[in-house]
């Protein structure tokens, strides 16, 4: 049986990852289960200088999710080269770095740096952060603003590069077209959708920025309809994400057309999930006798 | 410590009062080293409206029974679920999780204060301290007589104290205006305390004045536990940092208190 999946010019072992935000630097959840096990890791979301992160609170729990407004907290692109680099990247597992700017400036400048980094072979462009003031969500939300930093991106990294979308958008295969007519490799998607929590008793916003990012299996009907809508409207390979909780989850998202999957917020859950859901792609393609998870890549049948 | 994912047996869930239960958790296998400011981070099954985990802190190990005891105080929809839990039922939990207290030495003379829920982990910490009961001091905050739970299995590790808002028990009034606190603080060189904000927040800034060690245990709101999705921050001194992995216990001194 054949799990690899082949993104770009990259081979994973399997189609199972973890998202950015939700696993650290893999680290955290190495007591859990073996790290080799996964297709890959897309560690914390990465800057180009220090970002402390919005104040407290920066979470909410929702009906069958939760809102995060966390702001990007990381210790900027230096310190992970010097200091998490070197502990992550004999993991042997693909690790690859989510990157994100306020400038277009601060992008290139910042994947320049990833480029150099011999066991990083790929980035994950975030251009949908909802939970920043500046550039973030505002890139990934017209055709105009994304084409222009996939474009200077392109131009500075000479590995694979994923973009990752928004779903705060009227049309996302737009998006999708025009990050992959500027050179994108794939397409990550969603990033999590605006929401927000009110406290009735005290009239006031639950989370410190009053909006945040919504996640878990409350967005997977719009995170599937919309890996659908991308998969339809682009050649490159699609990564699916959004509300994952199990195997079966997964393979809704593969046969929606996505050629791997990110696990996330359940890992806040079950940090050992991705494990379970690896093995369930396998036993599900025992069951159906299915030699390579690449026949399950798209094959819905309308 | 390694963390891990353990399918525990509820083998006694007991009202001890209007709002908090004991349960105690036993672990098929031998229960890793667990101390006092340590928190366990419980999955409660059964309702979409409770999507992640809770965490508490613990109040009991007994590695010969492989249990873990914990002290659950209804708080809202997610404690409350647990509370109903049944004998018997698996409950799945992540432990041990976040940093504890530092445990006192021999010659220290110790001040524990605890309010609310937050009678814990002082409590935990009162039994394994292994200090002279002369040196310990446990003072407990709640409401009313009726939001005290029994303590008298603590009763031989240190000399206890108590305040409730309306007089019922102990000391009329808040921890704060009981004489051990306003009085005699400075017999102590070391202070524990775990519960409201404000009343840690009350002990930490006397602490911080009087220059006595003080360490407490903070509570924010976490969606993992683990370290991952950088939620449960506090603004510390040194920049924001999580409740959950570089806590929960911290020392006042590095709180912006």
């Amino acid at each position: 049986m054949n799990l690899s999946v082949k993104i770009h010019e990259l081979d994973f072992k399997n189609p199972v990852l973890t998202a950015s935000g939700t696993c650290g630097f893999g680290e955290e959840i190495a007591d859990f289960f073996d790290l080799s096990l996964l297709g890959g890791i897309v560690v914390k979301g990465t800057t180009l200088k220090h970002r402390e992160g919005n104040a407290y609170p920066r979470m909410a729990e929702t009906p069958s999710g939760m809102l995060n407004a966390v702001g990007l907290q990381n210790k900027g692109v230096d310190n992970f080269i010097s200091n998490i680099y070197p502990r992550i990247k004999d993991l042997n597992t693909h690790i690859i770095v989510n990157v994100n700017g306020s400038t277009i400036e601060d992008y290139v400048a910042l994947t320049e740096r990833l480029d150099e980094l011999e066991k990083i072979p790929a980035i994950e462009l975030n251009i949908s952060c909802p939970n920043v003031k500046e550039g973030g969500m505002a890139f990934g939300i017209s055709c105009v603003s994304a084409e222009a930093v996939v474009k200077a991106v392109r131009k500075a990294y000479s590995k694979t590069l994923i973009v990752k979308l928004s779903p705060n958008v009227t049309n996302i295969s737009e998006i999708a077209k025009a990050v992959e007519g500027q050179g994108a490799d794939s397409v990550s998607l969603i990033n999590t959708l605006l929401g927000m929590a009110v406290n009735a008793e005290s009239r006031k916003p639950v989370l410190s920025t009053v909006t945040g990012g919504l996640s878990g299996p409350a967005i997977k009907p719009i995170a599937l309809r919309m890996v659908w809508q991308v998969y339809n409207a682009v050649k490159i390979p699609v990564m699916g994400m959004g509300g994952i909780m199990n195997a079966t989850d997964a393979l809704e998202f593969m046969i929606a057309g996505a050629s791997a999957i990110q696990v996330g917020t359940a890992l806040f859950i079950d940090p050992a999930v991705p494990v379970k859901i690896i093995n369930g792609i396998s036993e599900y393609m025992e069951r159906h006798k299915i030699q390579s998870v690449n026949e399950i890549i798209g094959s819905l049948q309308c | 410590m390694k963390k891990t994912v353990t399918d525990f047996l509820l083998i006694e869930n007991k009202q001890l009062n209007k709002d908090n239960f004991l349960l105690v958790l036993q672990s098929p296998v031998p229960v890793s080293d667990i101390f006092p400011g340590q928190f366990i981070n419980v999955e409660i099954k059964g309702s979409p409206e409770i999507f992640l985990r809770r965490p508490f802190s613990v109040l009991n190990v007994d590695y010969e029974k492989q249990t873990i005891s914990l002290l659950v105080k209804i708080l809202g929809r997610g404690s409350k679920k647990l509370t109903e839990a049944r004998l018997g039922e698996t409950i799945n939990a992540i432990f041990p999780l976040g940093k504890s207290f530092t445990l006192p030495d021999n010659q220290d003379h110790i001040l524990l204060i605890g309010g609310g829920s937050g009678v814990a982990p002082m409590l935990f910490l009162s039994k394994i301290c292994q200090l002279n009961p002369a040196n310990v001091t446990v003072l407990i905050g709640a409401r009313s007589v009726s939001d005290h739970i029994d303590i008298s299995e603590y009763q031989p590790y240190g000399m206890f104290y108590f305040t409730t808002e309306d007089g019922s028990l102990g000391e009329k009034g808040y921890v704060t205006d009981h004489p051990v606190f306003s009085e005699q603080f400075n017999r102590y060189n070391k202070i524990y305390a775990c519960g409201p904000d404000l009343m840690m927040k009350a002990i930490g800034r006397k602490a911080i004045d009087k220059g006595i060690f003080c360490e407490v245990s903070l509570e924010n709101m976490m969606a993992c536990g683990f370290g991952v999705c950088l939620c449960c921050v506090e603004d510390t001194k040194t920049g924001h940092k999580c409740v959950c992995t570089d806590g929960p216990v911290f020392n006042v001194n590095d709180l912006k208190w």
